[in-house]
Protein backbone atom coordinates (compact mmCIF):
# COMPACT_ATOMS: atom_id res chain seq x y z
CA UNK A 1 0.00 0.00 0.00
CA UNK A 2 1.17 3.50 -0.84
CA UNK A 3 0.50 6.33 1.33
CA UNK A 4 0.30 10.51 1.25
CA UNK A 5 0.84 11.31 4.94
CA UNK A 6 0.33 14.78 6.50
CA UNK A 7 1.60 15.01 9.63
CA UNK A 8 1.54 18.09 11.98
CA UNK A 9 5.58 18.43 13.06
CA UNK A 10 6.13 21.07 15.89
CA UNK A 11 9.69 21.30 17.41
CA UNK A 12 8.30 21.79 20.97
CA UNK A 13 5.70 23.43 22.56
CA UNK A 14 6.76 27.08 22.34
CA UNK A 15 7.60 26.76 18.27
CA UNK A 16 5.16 26.84 16.11
CA UNK A 17 4.16 23.51 14.06
CA UNK A 18 3.32 23.15 10.25
CA UNK A 19 2.16 19.96 8.24
CA UNK A 20 5.03 17.87 6.45
CA UNK A 21 4.32 15.31 3.33
CA UNK A 22 5.65 12.39 3.67
CA UNK A 23 5.08 9.57 1.07
CA UNK A 24 5.37 5.65 2.28
CA UNK A 25 5.36 2.32 0.42
CA UNK A 26 4.65 -0.81 1.12
CA UNK A 27 2.17 -0.45 4.00
CA UNK A 28 0.55 -3.55 5.25
CA UNK A 29 -3.04 -3.84 6.13
CA UNK A 30 -2.65 -6.02 8.99
CA UNK A 31 0.11 -3.00 10.25
CA UNK A 32 -1.75 -1.31 13.11
CA UNK A 33 -1.68 2.55 12.63
CA UNK A 34 1.17 3.15 14.79
CA UNK A 35 3.29 -0.22 13.46
CA UNK A 36 2.67 2.06 10.54
CA UNK A 37 4.27 5.20 12.07
CA UNK A 38 6.94 2.90 13.66
CA UNK A 39 7.81 1.81 10.05
CA UNK A 40 7.80 5.83 8.99
CA UNK A 41 10.28 6.62 11.92
CA UNK A 42 12.84 4.13 10.86
CA UNK A 43 12.73 5.66 7.39
CA UNK A 44 13.24 9.06 8.90
CA UNK A 45 16.00 8.00 11.29
CA UNK A 46 17.90 5.96 8.33
CA UNK A 47 17.43 9.45 6.11
CA UNK A 48 18.97 10.99 9.59
CA UNK A 49 15.68 13.42 9.88
CA UNK A 50 13.90 13.48 13.62
CA UNK A 51 11.26 10.70 13.78
CA UNK A 52 8.03 11.80 14.15
CA UNK A 53 6.92 11.76 18.27
CA UNK A 54 3.55 9.93 19.34
CA UNK A 55 2.12 8.86 22.39
CA UNK A 56 1.87 5.23 22.84
CA UNK A 57 1.62 2.67 25.57
CA UNK A 58 -0.30 -0.28 26.30
CA UNK A 59 -1.17 -0.84 22.12
CA UNK A 60 -4.15 -2.94 23.30
CA UNK A 61 -6.48 -0.19 23.64
CA UNK A 62 -6.92 0.37 27.60
CA UNK A 63 -4.05 2.71 28.49
CA UNK A 64 -5.73 5.90 26.70
CA UNK A 65 -2.20 7.00 25.98
CA UNK A 66 -2.47 6.73 22.57
CA UNK A 67 -4.48 10.14 20.54
CA UNK A 68 -3.94 11.42 17.31
CA UNK A 69 -6.26 13.13 14.78
CA UNK A 70 -6.70 10.62 11.44
CA UNK A 71 -8.66 12.61 9.23
CA UNK A 72 -10.56 14.59 11.03
CA UNK A 73 -11.38 12.19 13.57
CA UNK A 74 -10.18 11.15 16.80
CA UNK A 75 -8.34 8.11 16.67
CA UNK A 76 -9.54 7.73 12.74
CA UNK A 77 -12.60 6.28 11.31
CA UNK A 78 -13.50 3.12 13.06
CA UNK A 79 -15.89 3.56 15.96
CA UNK A 80 -15.04 2.02 19.37
CA UNK A 81 -11.56 1.92 19.62
CA UNK A 82 -8.38 3.82 20.28
CA UNK A 83 -5.85 4.63 17.62
CA UNK A 84 -3.56 1.62 18.36
CA UNK A 85 -6.46 -0.75 17.43
CA UNK A 86 -6.95 1.02 13.99
CA UNK A 87 -5.07 -0.55 10.95
CA UNK A 88 -4.32 0.19 7.95
CA UNK A 89 -7.00 -2.12 6.29
CA UNK A 90 -9.04 0.87 7.11
CA UNK A 91 -7.46 2.62 4.24
CA UNK A 92 -7.09 2.22 0.79
CA UNK A 93 -3.87 2.32 -1.65
CA UNK A 94 -3.07 6.12 -2.70
CA UNK A 95 -4.57 7.61 -0.14
CA UNK A 96 -3.68 11.10 1.46
CA UNK A 97 -3.83 10.67 5.52
CA UNK A 98 -4.03 13.89 7.45
CA UNK A 99 -2.66 13.33 10.97
CA UNK A 100 -2.73 15.75 13.64
CA UNK A 101 -2.37 16.00 17.45
CA UNK A 102 -5.89 16.64 19.86
CA UNK A 103 -6.58 20.02 19.34
CA UNK A 104 -7.52 22.06 22.69
CA UNK A 105 -6.06 24.99 24.36
CA UNK A 106 -6.20 22.55 27.39
CA UNK A 107 -4.03 20.30 25.85
CA UNK A 108 -1.10 22.10 24.25
CA UNK A 109 1.28 20.17 22.07
CA UNK A 110 5.07 19.10 23.40
CA UNK A 111 5.83 18.12 20.45
CA UNK A 112 4.40 16.62 17.17
CA UNK A 113 1.69 14.52 17.70
CA UNK A 114 2.30 14.18 21.60
CA UNK A 115 -0.21 16.64 23.63
CA UNK A 116 0.04 17.25 27.30
CA UNK A 117 -3.45 16.03 29.10
CA UNK A 118 -2.51 16.78 32.55
CA UNK A 119 -5.38 19.46 32.77
CA UNK A 120 -7.20 15.47 32.69
CA UNK A 121 -5.58 14.45 36.20
CA UNK A 122 -5.91 17.69 37.50
CA UNK A 123 -9.85 17.41 36.91
CA UNK A 124 -9.60 13.76 38.51
CA UNK A 125 -7.68 15.22 41.33
CA UNK A 126 -10.25 17.69 41.73
CA UNK A 127 -12.21 14.97 43.34
CA UNK A 128 -12.37 11.91 41.03
CA UNK A 129 -12.30 9.53 43.94
CA UNK A 130 -13.63 8.58 47.39
CA UNK A 131 -11.85 8.66 50.25
CA UNK A 132 -11.37 5.42 52.28
CA UNK A 133 -9.31 4.58 55.48
CA UNK A 134 -7.60 1.25 54.08
CA UNK A 135 -4.74 1.42 57.14
CA UNK A 136 -5.33 -2.14 58.45
CA UNK A 137 -9.52 -2.01 58.81
CA UNK A 138 -10.64 -2.42 54.76
CA UNK A 139 -13.77 -2.89 54.18
CA UNK A 140 -14.86 -5.14 51.40
CA UNK A 141 -16.73 -3.35 48.78
CA UNK A 142 -19.08 -6.25 48.17
CA UNK A 143 -20.36 -5.78 52.36
CA UNK A 144 -22.71 -3.38 50.60
CA UNK A 145 -25.30 -3.90 48.48
CA UNK A 146 -25.14 -2.01 44.70
CA UNK A 147 -28.63 -2.05 42.37
CA UNK A 148 -27.71 -4.04 38.94
CA UNK A 149 -28.41 -1.25 37.07
CA UNK A 150 -26.74 0.85 38.91
CA UNK A 151 -23.12 -1.38 39.51
CA UNK A 152 -23.59 -1.66 35.20
CA UNK A 153 -23.88 1.99 34.70
CA UNK A 154 -21.29 2.96 36.88
CA UNK A 155 -18.78 0.53 35.53
CA UNK A 156 -19.63 1.44 32.05
CA UNK A 157 -18.43 5.05 33.20
CA UNK A 158 -15.46 3.73 34.79
CA UNK A 159 -14.14 2.11 31.55
CA UNK A 160 -13.30 5.68 30.53
CA UNK A 161 -9.31 5.56 29.80
CA UNK A 162 -8.90 9.27 29.74
CA UNK A 163 -7.54 9.57 26.11
CA UNK A 164 -9.00 12.58 25.60
CA UNK A 165 -11.01 11.79 21.93
CA UNK A 166 -14.10 13.33 23.21
CA UNK A 167 -11.85 16.97 23.77
CA UNK A 168 -10.52 16.13 20.15
CA UNK A 169 -14.08 15.41 18.93
CA UNK A 170 -15.85 18.25 20.17
CA UNK A 171 -16.19 21.33 18.37
CA UNK A 172 -16.23 23.46 21.05
CA UNK A 173 -12.79 21.23 23.17
CA UNK A 174 -15.55 20.03 25.83
CA UNK A 175 -14.09 17.86 28.27
CA UNK A 176 -17.79 16.72 29.25
CA UNK A 177 -17.78 13.78 28.72
CA UNK A 178 -14.69 12.69 30.56
CA UNK A 179 -15.67 14.34 33.69
CA UNK A 180 -19.28 13.12 33.66
CA UNK A 181 -18.27 9.89 33.45
CA UNK A 182 -15.39 10.32 36.38
CA UNK A 183 -18.41 12.00 38.43
CA UNK A 184 -20.67 8.97 37.45
CA UNK A 185 -18.98 6.24 38.68
CA UNK A 186 -18.70 7.51 41.96
CA UNK A 187 -22.39 9.24 41.94
CA UNK A 188 -23.67 5.42 41.55
CA UNK A 189 -22.00 3.45 43.81
CA UNK A 190 -23.17 4.22 47.70
CA UNK A 191 -19.38 4.94 48.21
CA UNK A 192 -19.50 7.66 46.69
CA UNK A 193 -22.40 9.55 48.23
CA UNK A 194 -20.21 11.22 50.88
CA UNK A 195 -18.31 13.82 49.04
CA UNK A 196 -21.05 14.03 46.33
CA UNK A 197 -21.36 17.24 46.31
CA UNK A 198 -18.11 18.61 47.08
CA UNK A 199 -16.89 16.08 43.83
CA UNK A 200 -19.16 17.25 41.26
CA UNK A 201 -18.30 21.03 42.33
CA UNK A 202 -14.54 20.97 42.44
CA UNK A 203 -14.34 18.79 39.64
CA UNK A 204 -16.52 21.13 37.36
CA UNK A 205 -14.81 24.11 39.10
CA UNK A 206 -10.88 22.27 37.45
CA UNK A 207 -12.63 21.61 34.05
CA UNK A 208 -13.67 25.12 33.54
CA UNK A 209 -10.59 26.88 34.78
CA UNK A 210 -8.53 24.03 32.49
CA UNK A 211 -10.41 26.16 29.79
CA UNK A 212 -12.13 23.54 28.10
CA UNK A 213 -15.45 24.83 25.96
CA UNK A 214 -19.00 24.38 27.03
CA UNK A 215 -20.72 21.16 25.85
CA UNK A 216 -23.15 21.54 23.25
CA UNK A 217 -24.80 18.46 23.20
CA UNK A 218 -22.91 17.51 19.57
CA UNK A 219 -23.15 14.04 20.70
CA UNK A 220 -19.42 14.04 18.87
CA UNK A 221 -17.95 12.55 21.88
CA UNK A 222 -20.32 9.79 22.68
CA UNK A 223 -19.67 8.74 18.83
CA UNK A 224 -15.85 8.85 18.77
CA UNK A 225 -15.09 7.55 22.33
CA UNK A 226 -13.20 4.46 21.65
CA UNK A 227 -14.79 2.90 25.27
CA UNK A 228 -18.38 4.31 24.38
CA UNK A 229 -19.24 6.74 27.29
CA UNK A 230 -22.73 7.41 27.18
CA UNK A 231 -24.14 11.11 26.84
CA UNK A 232 -26.34 9.79 29.72
CA UNK A 233 -23.49 10.66 31.80
CA UNK A 234 -23.28 14.50 31.18
CA UNK A 235 -26.85 14.51 31.84
CA UNK A 236 -26.40 13.37 35.08
CA UNK A 237 -23.36 15.53 36.07
CA UNK A 238 -25.75 18.14 35.27
CA UNK A 239 -28.22 16.79 37.92
CA UNK A 240 -25.64 16.01 40.08
CA UNK A 241 -24.67 19.56 39.83
CA UNK A 242 -27.57 21.08 39.88
CA UNK A 243 -28.15 19.10 43.35
CA UNK A 244 -25.15 20.31 44.74
CA UNK A 245 -25.42 23.69 43.44
CA UNK A 246 -28.33 24.05 46.17
CA UNK A 247 -26.85 22.78 48.70
CA UNK A 248 -24.02 25.67 48.98
CA UNK B 1 -27.55 34.63 40.62
CA UNK B 2 -24.21 36.02 38.88
CA UNK B 3 -22.13 33.19 40.58
CA UNK B 4 -23.74 30.76 39.64
CA UNK B 5 -24.14 31.63 35.94
CA UNK B 6 -20.28 31.64 36.17
CA UNK B 7 -20.24 27.83 35.69
CA UNK B 8 -20.14 25.88 32.48
CA UNK B 9 -23.51 23.64 33.28
CA UNK B 10 -25.57 26.69 34.89
CA UNK B 11 -24.68 28.47 32.02
CA UNK B 12 -25.96 25.80 29.77
CA UNK B 13 -29.35 25.11 32.14
CA UNK B 14 -29.54 28.97 31.56
CA UNK B 15 -29.78 28.61 27.69
CA UNK B 16 -31.94 25.75 28.16
CA UNK B 17 -34.41 27.00 30.36
CA UNK B 18 -35.12 30.37 28.25
CA UNK B 19 -34.96 28.07 24.87
CA UNK B 20 -38.03 26.12 26.53
CA UNK B 21 -39.68 29.53 27.40
CA UNK B 22 -39.13 30.06 23.87
CA UNK B 23 -40.84 27.07 22.59
CA UNK B 24 -43.87 27.67 24.77
CA UNK B 25 -44.20 31.13 23.42
CA UNK B 26 -43.85 30.42 20.04
CA UNK B 27 -46.43 27.68 20.16
CA UNK B 28 -48.96 30.11 21.98
CA UNK B 29 -48.03 32.65 19.00
CA UNK B 30 -48.50 29.82 16.38
CA UNK B 31 -52.23 29.25 17.96
CA UNK B 32 -53.13 32.43 17.72
CA UNK B 33 -51.20 33.07 13.95
CA UNK B 34 -53.47 29.39 12.84
CA UNK B 35 -57.14 31.21 13.64
CA UNK B 36 -56.61 33.85 10.99
CA UNK B 37 -56.90 31.60 8.61
CA UNK B 38 -59.95 29.57 9.95
CA UNK B 39 -61.66 32.65 11.40
CA UNK B 40 -60.73 36.25 10.74
CA UNK B 41 -63.48 37.22 13.87
CA UNK B 42 -61.53 34.88 16.64
CA UNK B 43 -58.01 36.08 15.19
CA UNK B 44 -59.10 39.56 15.67
CA UNK B 45 -60.79 38.72 18.70
CA UNK B 46 -57.23 36.71 20.65
CA UNK B 47 -55.50 39.68 18.57
CA UNK B 48 -57.51 42.53 20.77
CA UNK B 49 -56.86 40.41 24.20
CA UNK B 50 -53.31 39.68 23.78
CA UNK B 51 -52.98 43.84 22.76
CA UNK B 52 -55.14 45.39 25.00
CA UNK B 53 -54.58 42.68 28.32
CA UNK B 54 -52.83 44.34 31.04
CA UNK B 55 -51.26 41.12 32.61
CA UNK B 56 -49.77 40.62 28.75
CA UNK B 57 -48.38 43.70 27.86
CA UNK B 58 -47.01 44.96 31.12
CA UNK B 59 -45.82 42.04 32.67
CA UNK B 60 -45.73 38.97 30.26
CA UNK B 61 -44.28 40.98 26.93
CA UNK B 62 -41.39 42.14 28.99
CA UNK B 63 -40.95 38.59 30.27
CA UNK B 64 -40.61 37.36 26.72
CA UNK B 65 -38.52 40.68 25.76
CA UNK B 66 -36.13 39.72 28.37
CA UNK B 67 -36.08 35.99 27.47
CA UNK B 68 -35.51 36.45 23.86
CA UNK B 69 -32.44 39.35 24.46
CA UNK B 70 -31.21 36.38 27.10
CA UNK B 71 -31.54 33.95 25.46
CA UNK B 72 -29.18 35.09 22.20
CA UNK B 73 -26.89 37.04 24.03
CA UNK B 74 -26.17 33.63 26.39
CA UNK B 75 -25.96 31.98 22.86
CA UNK B 76 -22.82 34.96 21.62
CA UNK B 77 -21.20 34.17 25.24
CA UNK B 78 -20.95 30.28 25.09
CA UNK B 79 -20.48 30.48 21.52
CA UNK B 80 -17.05 32.87 21.89
CA UNK B 81 -16.20 30.97 24.89
CA UNK B 82 -16.43 27.87 22.71
CA UNK B 83 -14.24 28.85 20.08
CA UNK B 84 -11.59 30.70 22.00
CA UNK B 85 -11.17 26.55 23.81
CA UNK B 86 -9.39 25.82 20.71
CA UNK B 87 -6.98 28.47 19.40
CA UNK B 88 -5.35 26.77 16.51
CA UNK B 89 -7.34 24.46 14.58
CA UNK B 90 -7.73 21.43 13.07
CA UNK B 91 -6.12 21.25 9.00
CA UNK B 92 -8.90 18.67 8.36
CA UNK B 93 -12.14 18.37 10.68
CA UNK B 94 -15.04 15.77 9.94
CA UNK B 95 -17.97 17.14 11.75
CA UNK B 96 -20.57 15.15 9.94
CA UNK B 97 -18.60 11.80 11.26
CA UNK B 98 -19.61 12.12 14.20
CA UNK B 99 -22.19 15.20 14.91
CA UNK B 100 -25.67 16.66 12.61
CA UNK B 101 -25.52 19.84 10.90
CA UNK B 102 -27.96 21.25 13.41
CA UNK B 103 -25.88 20.92 16.23
CA UNK B 104 -22.72 22.63 14.76
CA UNK B 105 -24.27 25.24 13.32
CA UNK B 106 -26.80 26.63 15.81
CA UNK B 107 -24.97 29.84 16.15
CA UNK B 108 -25.78 30.66 12.54
CA UNK B 109 -29.46 29.23 12.93
CA UNK B 110 -29.88 31.83 15.61
CA UNK B 111 -28.48 34.46 13.83
CA UNK B 112 -31.15 33.72 11.24
CA UNK B 113 -33.42 33.56 13.96
CA UNK B 114 -32.05 37.12 15.51
CA UNK B 115 -32.13 38.88 11.63
CA UNK B 116 -35.92 37.77 10.98
CA UNK B 117 -36.84 38.62 14.52
CA UNK B 118 -35.51 42.62 13.44
CA UNK B 119 -37.96 41.95 10.47
CA UNK B 120 -40.87 41.01 12.48
CA UNK B 121 -40.79 43.45 15.33
CA UNK B 122 -40.17 46.20 12.26
CA UNK B 123 -43.29 44.72 10.43
CA UNK B 124 -45.36 43.78 13.59
CA UNK B 125 -43.95 45.06 16.94
CA UNK B 126 -42.75 48.85 16.15
CA UNK B 127 -46.16 49.74 14.45
CA UNK B 128 -48.12 48.41 17.09
CA UNK B 129 -46.58 50.08 19.92
CA UNK B 130 -46.50 53.22 17.70
CA UNK B 131 -50.27 52.66 17.11
CA UNK B 132 -51.11 51.89 20.78
CA UNK B 133 -48.46 54.09 22.61
CA UNK B 134 -47.11 56.83 20.81
CA UNK B 135 -49.90 58.01 18.53
CA UNK B 136 -52.26 56.88 21.07
CA UNK B 137 -54.78 55.53 18.16
CA UNK B 138 -58.34 54.62 19.60
CA UNK B 139 -58.27 50.81 19.98
CA UNK B 140 -60.37 49.54 16.58
CA UNK B 141 -60.96 45.59 17.96
CA UNK B 142 -61.14 44.18 13.73
CA UNK B 143 -57.93 46.05 12.49
CA UNK B 144 -55.32 42.82 13.58
CA UNK B 145 -56.59 40.66 10.51
CA UNK B 146 -55.96 43.19 8.18
CA UNK B 147 -52.55 44.11 9.51
CA UNK B 148 -51.59 40.53 8.93
CA UNK B 149 -52.88 40.21 5.78
CA UNK B 150 -51.45 42.82 4.23
CA UNK B 151 -47.96 41.99 5.25
CA UNK B 152 -47.87 39.12 3.15
CA UNK B 153 -48.54 40.64 -0.08
CA UNK B 154 -45.00 41.33 -0.57
CA UNK B 155 -43.72 38.16 -2.05
CA UNK B 156 -39.97 38.56 -0.95
CA UNK B 157 -40.85 39.28 2.55
CA UNK B 158 -43.19 36.03 1.75
CA UNK B 159 -40.31 34.30 0.83
CA UNK B 160 -37.95 35.35 3.51
CA UNK B 161 -40.39 34.64 6.01
CA UNK B 162 -40.45 31.24 4.90
CA UNK B 163 -36.46 30.97 4.81
CA UNK B 164 -36.38 32.05 8.52
CA UNK B 165 -38.82 29.59 9.36
CA UNK B 166 -36.49 26.54 7.63
CA UNK B 167 -33.70 28.03 10.26
CA UNK B 168 -35.64 28.08 12.80
CA UNK B 169 -36.67 24.80 12.40
CA UNK B 170 -33.01 23.31 11.81
CA UNK B 171 -32.53 25.30 15.34
CA UNK B 172 -35.48 23.31 17.14
CA UNK B 173 -34.46 20.11 15.61
CA UNK B 174 -31.25 20.33 18.06
CA UNK B 175 -32.17 22.73 20.50
CA UNK B 176 -35.82 21.49 21.60
CA UNK B 177 -34.23 18.15 22.62
CA UNK B 178 -30.94 19.33 23.45
CA UNK B 179 -32.45 21.59 26.41
CA UNK B 180 -33.38 18.14 28.16
CA UNK B 181 -29.76 17.05 28.13
CA UNK B 182 -28.92 20.24 29.57
CA UNK B 183 -30.81 19.90 32.60
CA UNK B 184 -29.87 16.63 33.54
CA UNK B 185 -33.07 15.12 32.03
CA UNK B 186 -31.83 11.89 29.89
CA UNK B 187 -33.97 8.88 30.81
CA UNK B 188 -35.74 5.76 29.26
CA UNK B 189 -38.81 8.31 28.50
CA UNK B 190 -36.07 10.61 26.50
CA UNK B 191 -36.54 8.79 23.10
CA UNK B 192 -39.93 9.79 23.22
CA UNK B 193 -39.29 13.36 24.62
CA UNK B 194 -36.94 13.57 21.40
CA UNK B 195 -39.64 12.13 19.17
CA UNK B 196 -41.83 15.07 20.90
CA UNK B 197 -39.45 17.47 20.31
CA UNK B 198 -38.67 16.65 16.34
CA UNK B 199 -42.45 16.71 15.77
CA UNK B 200 -42.56 20.31 17.24
CA UNK B 201 -39.60 21.84 15.35
CA UNK B 202 -40.81 20.02 12.20
CA UNK B 203 -44.78 21.02 12.48
CA UNK B 204 -44.56 24.50 14.24
CA UNK B 205 -42.39 25.86 11.78
CA UNK B 206 -44.02 24.39 9.24
CA UNK B 207 -47.31 25.94 10.12
CA UNK B 208 -46.17 29.44 10.40
CA UNK B 209 -44.82 28.93 6.81
CA UNK B 210 -48.16 27.32 5.76
CA UNK B 211 -49.98 30.48 7.14
CA UNK B 212 -48.09 32.73 5.58
CA UNK B 213 -48.40 31.27 2.38
CA UNK B 214 -52.33 30.99 2.57
CA UNK B 215 -52.50 34.71 3.20
CA UNK B 216 -50.38 35.23 0.21
CA UNK B 217 -52.06 33.05 -2.18
CA UNK B 218 -55.78 33.82 -1.07
CA UNK B 219 -54.86 37.67 -2.08
CA UNK B 220 -53.26 36.87 -5.14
Amino acid sequence: MKLILKIWRQENAKSAGKMVSYPIDGIEGDMSFLEMLDVLNEELVAKGEDPVEFDHDCREGICGSCSLQINGEPHGPDKLITTCQLHMRSFNDGDTIVIEPFRANAFPVVKDLIVDRTSFDRIQQAGGYVSVNTSGNTIDANSIPVNKHDADDSFAAATCIGCGACVAACKNASAMLFTSAKVSQYALLPQGQVEATDRVMNMVRQMDLEGFGNCTNTGACEIECPKGISLENIARMNREYLSASTKG
Amino acid sequence: MGGFLKSSIAKKVAMALSGLFLVLFLLQHFTINLTSVISEDLFNELSHFMGTNFLVQAILQPVLIFGVIFHFVMGFVLEAKNRGARNIKYVKYNGSANSSWMSRNMIYSGLVVLAFLALHFYDFWVPEIVHKYVESHPEDASRYYGELVAKFQDPIRVAAYCLSFVFLSLHLLHGFSSSFQSMGWNNKYAKGVRGITVAYAIIIPLGFIFIALFHYINNL
